[in-house]
């Protein structure tokens, strides 16, 4: 075994999953927060996360239509298409909800998981439907902006592309704004506050159903601006591309503890992490025995042998006390 | 009360309906009766592209020759099913098919791993597949008396591969990633066995079926650093695939199968893939005889380029018709396993080349290509060089 090689490429694959893992962390926010203020899974977020990835391609290609590709600084390029892609996202995630999540609040809880798997599907076809009418095609290329491609490398086996650290670096930003809202003013309050207990909140005057709205914005939001930074990152979408990386961000909620928004992040990092090592390290360490195919076989093992040690999650479950 | 007539001729209406409608079409069928001809190939998803060509290819050609069996009195049509490029659904469809005793042949399908268990179903009631497109062995090798090709084989197009990659890149190591389908993994394996015997050195062997994120796979390779990357796979994998390593600053050449041959790896991956080589059982529409005619038509009626299969889809349902002219000779009304026997009969000189069927289904002489990518337009694809052009018969058939 060539140890040396293990070593050599530690760094890169620490910095691959990390950028995976921030992916699913802003992902997992969407499902995490629903489930803190309904106790129901969206599964309909895998959608609004690709439509968030299809707004910022579709933006790209006009401004690259018109030319304005390598003109316009990219930095307020990005700042654009990721405003862009979360309001479409958010949007999207509140009209979900008034539509088809609403209407059941009182129904069975396995009723709205129901409508969500339906309306998952329902936008899955709509994307293609769209996209195949407008741009006759099925997959959707990021166009390259050059300046993002720009390479520093700093060892052989060690090669940082500015794109990672801008993905990076929008992702934290993105979850220090989110922590701030939640912890910070009276608007988090009010959600943290529906989330313990929609009765008692509505009784102090807060309007439960806008809250409701806002949670979905925000995790729309959130959902929206992973979209467009995995665009941005790996360059190929299709409508069907959505629903792996939500199933893994679901699983990284579950694995921090689902409701709990501190969990949602360090669960996806987690996985992240997870994936990358065993998609790069399994075959080196096992000879070619296990390839990097083995690599979700490897993450949910892990997974599952910390849920039975930890059933409640890495932070635990938001524990709701109700009368 | 007011209501109810109204309902009563609705419902009334609707019986009528269903049983007038197939008493008519069967009133119709009488003239001598309808074949069909059906193709199968993934019409929506990522590898549409090439599946759509499958069926425009195959509609060209009934069109324009079906006026022979129209003089005998018989209605021709196409009917074009999707698989999706999945197994499952490739099956759902050929139980569809066989079902419909109307329909005499089938072209398709675009995936080795969706044809094979497909034909399992078309070989029950001795249906007629001609494939314009699958090169794994096993789709032959079978020696099933349905089911042929039109493209080469890949235990031919891995070796090619690797002979262009030791003869002419000069390549002393390789890495190799596979799609895990039959076809991709199929291929990446024949030429990953005689790149070993050539004494390329193979550095990795990884199966993936990732599609948008490579970093972690492309780590390991980057810090291997071999001297070529070959990828058994379909371009809508290999694409972002490649793109990928060309951005994190991977300088191995790149080699594919046939499976990159479509205008749409261009579209995805841009600059990183010109000036890659790949192998193909089936040439670009420029190296072929008798080509310029067709490209024109297509052109003209579908207002694109052909993508690559869709000249063998043509011959392939030209044989098609050929062989169910021959077998309604006489006046009787053709049956299954006449199509297929008669099938191995024709000889027919298309646009594809000289065309005969050997005893298990394969081409006597098949045609094998290394082509090298020439742009990023991908309207420019089917202008890609032609570096190397073989003509080699397949492997002697195991005696059985």
């Amino acid at each position: 075994m060539d140890v040396q090689l293990l070593v050599g490429i530690f760094p890169q694959v620490l910095l691959d999953g990390l950028i995976l893992g921030f992916m699913y962390a802003l992902i997992a926010l969407g499902y995490t927060m629903v489930y803190g203020v309904l106790e129901f899974i969206n599964f309909a977020h895998s959608e609004i996360f690709i439509i968030g990835a299809f707004v910022g391609v579709e933006i790209l290609l006009e401004v690259k239509a018109a030319g304005l590709l390598d003109v316009l600084p990219w930095p307020l390029l990005l700042l654009g298409v990721l405003a862009a892609g979360m309001a479409a996202s958010g949007l999207l995630a509140v009209a979900v909800e008034r539509v088809a999540y609403r209407p059941l609040r009182n129904a069975p809880r396995l009723i709205p998981l129901i409508s969500a798997i339906g309306v998952s599907f329902f936008l899955q076809d709509l994307i293609r439907l769209v996209e195949s009418l407008w741009r006759n095609a099925f997959n959707l290329v990021y166009p390259t902006i050059d300046a993002l491609n720009v390479r520093f490398e700093l060892a052989q086996t060690i090669d940082v592309p500015l794109k990672s650290l801008v993905v990076i670096g929008a992702a934290l930003a993105m979850l220090g704004v989110l922590w701030a809202l939640v912890n910070r003013t009276r608007v988090g309050t009010a959600i943290r506050a529906v989330a313990e207990d929609q009765a008692a909140a509505s009784l102090m005057g807060i309007n439960v159903n806008g809250i409701i709205s806002l949670t979905f914005l925000i995790g729309g939001a959130m959902g929206g601006a992973a979209g467009v930074l995995f665009g941005v990152q790996y360059g190929l979408i299709n409508p069907y591309t959505g629903f792996v990386p939500g199933l893994k961000a679901f699983t990284a909620a579950v694995l921090g503890g689902i409701g709990n928004i501190p969990g949602a992040m360090l669960g996806g990092i987690v996985l992240g992490l997870l994936e990358a090592f065993a998609a790069s390290y399994l075959s080196l360490l096992t000879g070619g025995a296990f390839g990097a195919e083995y690599k979700d076989i490897f993450a949910f093992s892990v997974l599952i042998l910390i849920l039975i040690f930890r059933p409640k999650g890495l932070l635990g479950e938001v524990v709701r006390g109700r009368a | 009360m007011s209501r109810y007539p109204a309902r009563l001729t609705l419902a009334v209406l609707a019986v009528l309906a269903l049983v007038a409608l197939p008493a008519a079409s069967r009133l119709a069928a009488q003239g001598k009766g309808t074949i069909k001809i059906a193709t199968q190939s993934p019409l929506s998803g990522g590898q549409a592209a090439l599946g759509e060509g499958i069926k425009l290819g195959a509609q060209l050609a009934i069109e324009k020759f079906k006026g022979n069996l129209e003089k005998l009195g018989y209605k021709v049509e196409l009917v074009p099913f999707d698989d999706q490029a999945k197994p499952d659904v490739g099956v759902a469809n050929a139980k569809n098919i066989i079902a419909d005793k109307a329909i005499l042949a089938v072209i398709g399908h675009l995936n080795s791993g969706v044809a094979i268990p497909s034909s399992e179903v078309y070989k029950e009631v001795q249906l007629a597949m001609i494939s314009p497109a699958n090169t794994n062995p096993t789709v032959t090798d079978r020696g099933y008396a349905n089911v042929n090709r039109v493209c080469g084989r890949d235990d031919v197009q891995g070796v090619v591969g690797s002979e262009f990659a030791h003869g002419t890149m000069k390549v002393k190591s390789v890495y190799i990633i596979h799609d895990k389908t039959q076809y991709g993994q199929g291929v990446a394996e024949f030429f990953k066995a005689d790149a070993e015997k050539k004494g390329i050195k193979v550095l990795g062997f990884e199966g993936t079926e990732e599609k948008s994120n490579f970093d972690p796979i492309l780590t390991p390779v980057k810090a291997k650093n071999p001297g070529l990357i070959y990828f058994g796979g379909i371009y809508d994998q290999g694409a972002p695939f490649f793109k990928q390593a060309y951005e994190k600053g991977i300088k191995a050449k790149f080699l594919g199968p046939d499976g990159m041959d479509s205008s749409d790896l261009v579209k995805i991956a841009g600059k990183a893939v010109v000036g890659m080589y790949y192998t193909s059982a089936a040439g670009p529409a420029s190296a072929l005889p008798k080509a310029k005619q067709f490209v024109e038509d297509f052109k003209k009626k579908f207002g694109k380029n052909p993508e690559p299969y869709a000249a063998e889809a043509y011959d392939a349902a030209v044989i098609a018709l050929r062989a169910i002219e021959a077998a309604a000779k006489g006046g009787k009304a053709p049956t299954r396993e006449d199509v297929s026997a008669a099938i191995r009969k024709v000889k027919y000189n298309g646009i594809t080349g000289e065309i005969e069927f050997d005893g298990k289904g394969d081409r006597k002489k098949a045609l094998y290509f290394v082509l090298q990518v020439v742009s990023d337009n991908s309207e420019k694809w089917g202008d890609n060089k032609i570096v190397k052009q073989l003509t080699i018969a397949p492997p002697a058939m195991a005696k059985k």
